[in-house]
């Protein structure tokens, strides 16, 4: 596959703060991320990743602070329609094939031609034999595929991955890698969370790591990649 | 229009999911038969007592049924997180709503209507010559209980204690359209027939008031 072009969008992340009750799992970050840039977000578990990818995401509202899309040609967007998320839960269900989630998600977003669409992503991601399987039959891999085709149904300028290699086999991971080099090379900005150092960390242009919900250190301010992945000095 | 052609494509997906599994029409077909067949026996059918009490235990066991059945509405959609998946989908949120308590309303209006020989039998009390009337009240009073369900099942399925939650708030919340359906139903099922409009038209305003609720504070119901 080959993503077509998209115009860039980057994001900016203005003094985040999330709490749930007393608990801080996000505070003041503030993160700018230029359009077509792969930044990988690395931490320790209950650093606060997933919580900033799901802000990120509009899945939830922060307590305080904003979030904005920036278009490079148009300025500040809603970029709802133009991101793409692939959480920890695979976000599709399990009661339906795999040709069925991506046509019903497909139909939600408006998509046209949503049934050549759904095959098209299939294909991609392997699994247009089982395109007539019921989800809940399938291995945590193929259902991390299925979440990945869901993710790229409306050719999001702006990808969100929680984890995106959980589950998948050497070969997915390397199909995956391949898979997000493209959109890279296409424009498109990339944010996703990580552990350790793997062929896809290798795709990142920039790191952050967050610690205890905040921003720690940043490739762009002078800490090394490696150090970041695997958590030297911490 | 996109809240109408994304409230039909969720409902398409609801029909199926549910036609596929019978979950919940078999839970609640089962669970009304049962409480049906048990209070047959505490009455005598053919007293005129018995077409007063016959017509609030329907109610009851109508609503019980639908506390059962609401109950997964929104809990299925954790399982995977599809509901963060549906909002990012759709431009209106309020279409998961729509889709979710036409599904529900139509769900219930099923079990009801395959429930209605049954009761007529046992009870002995003819339904059929007031069909058309008895339709308009299940269908407004599964029309409210699915407005005021689907809303707290999204409440309900984001808090701990859920299982408890629904019930507790719901069956307080029904109370209202259990009343007014259950007094409809009454006059409809007399000797002489009679339709109350007094509660058709509460019933009306109800659907109205809940629904109207749903679609000004939906979205924040969605939310994590």
């Amino acid at each position: 596959m080959t993503p077509a072009a998209v115009s860039p969008v980057g994001i900016r992340f203005e003094n985040i703060d999330k709490r749930y009750g007393g608990l801080y799992a996000l505070r003041r970050v503030s993160l700018e991320i230029a359009a077509g840039e792969c930044v990988v977000l690395a931490g320790r578990n209950g650093s606060g990743k997933t919580t900033l990818l799901r802000i990120a995401a509009r899945v939830v509202r922060p307590s305080s602070g904003s979030i904005t899309f920036l278009d490079r040609k148009n300025g500040a967007i809603t970029a709802a329609s133009q991101t793409g998320f692939v959480a920890h839960a695979t976000m599709v269900y399990d009661e339906l094939t795999a040709e069925e989630n991506l046509l019903l998600f497909a139909r939600l977003l408006g998509i046209a031609e949503a049934r050549a669409r759904a095959g098209t992503l299939l294909e991609e991601v392997g699994l247009a034999e089982r395109r007539k399987s019921l989800v809940r039959t399938f291995s945590r891999g193929m259902r991390q595929r299925m979440a990945i085709a869901r993710a790229l149904l409306n050719e999001p300028s702006v990808l969100l991955l929680d984890e995106p290699a959980t589950g998948l086999d050497p070969q997915g991971v390397s199909w995956l890698a391949g898979t997000l080099r493209q959109m890279r090379d296409a424009g498109r900005t990339i944010l996703m969370s990580l552990h350790g150092e793997s062929e896809i960390s290798a795709l990142a242009t920039r790191a952050i790591r967050l610690e205890a919900g905040s921003l720690i250190a940043d490739t762009r301010t002078g800490a090394s990649l490696p150090s970041i992945l695997t958590f030297a000095g911490a | 229009m996109s809240l109408l052609s994304n409230a039909a494509v969720l409902l398409g997906k609801e029909l199926r999911t549910e036609f596929r599994s019978r979950e919940l029409l078999t839970t609640t077909v089962v669970f009304i038969l049962v409480i049906i067949v048990l209070f047959s026996f505490t009455f005598d059918p053919t007293s005129v007592e018995s077409r007063r009490f016959a017509a609030s235990l329907l109610w009851l066991a109508f609503l019980f049924a639908a506390s059962l059945m609401l109950q997964p509405c929104f809990l299925r959609e954790q399982n995977n997180d599809t509901l963060s998946a549906l909002r990012l989908s759709v431009t209106d949120p309020f279409s998961i709503f729509v889709a979710k308590l036409v599904a529900n309303t139509l769900f219930l209006l099923l079990t009801e209507l395959l429930m209605l020989p049954v009761f007529s039998i046992l009870f002995n009390v003819p339904v059929f010559p007031v069909i058309g009337q008895l339709v308009l009240v299940l269908f407004l009073g599964s029309l409210g209980v699915s407005i005021a369900g689907t809303a707290l099942s999204a409440i309900s399925a984001q808090a701990r204690m859920r299982e408890l939650l629904l019930p507790l708030l719901l069956l307080p919340l029904l109370a209202p359209v259990l009343v007014a359906s259950t007094q409809v139903t009454v006059g409809l099922l007399d000797t002489t027939p009679f339709m109350e409009w007094k509660g058709i038209g509460f019933l009306v305003i109800f659907d109205a008031v809940f629904l109207t609720a749903l679609w000004l504070f939906g979205e924040y119901l969605l939310e994590e």
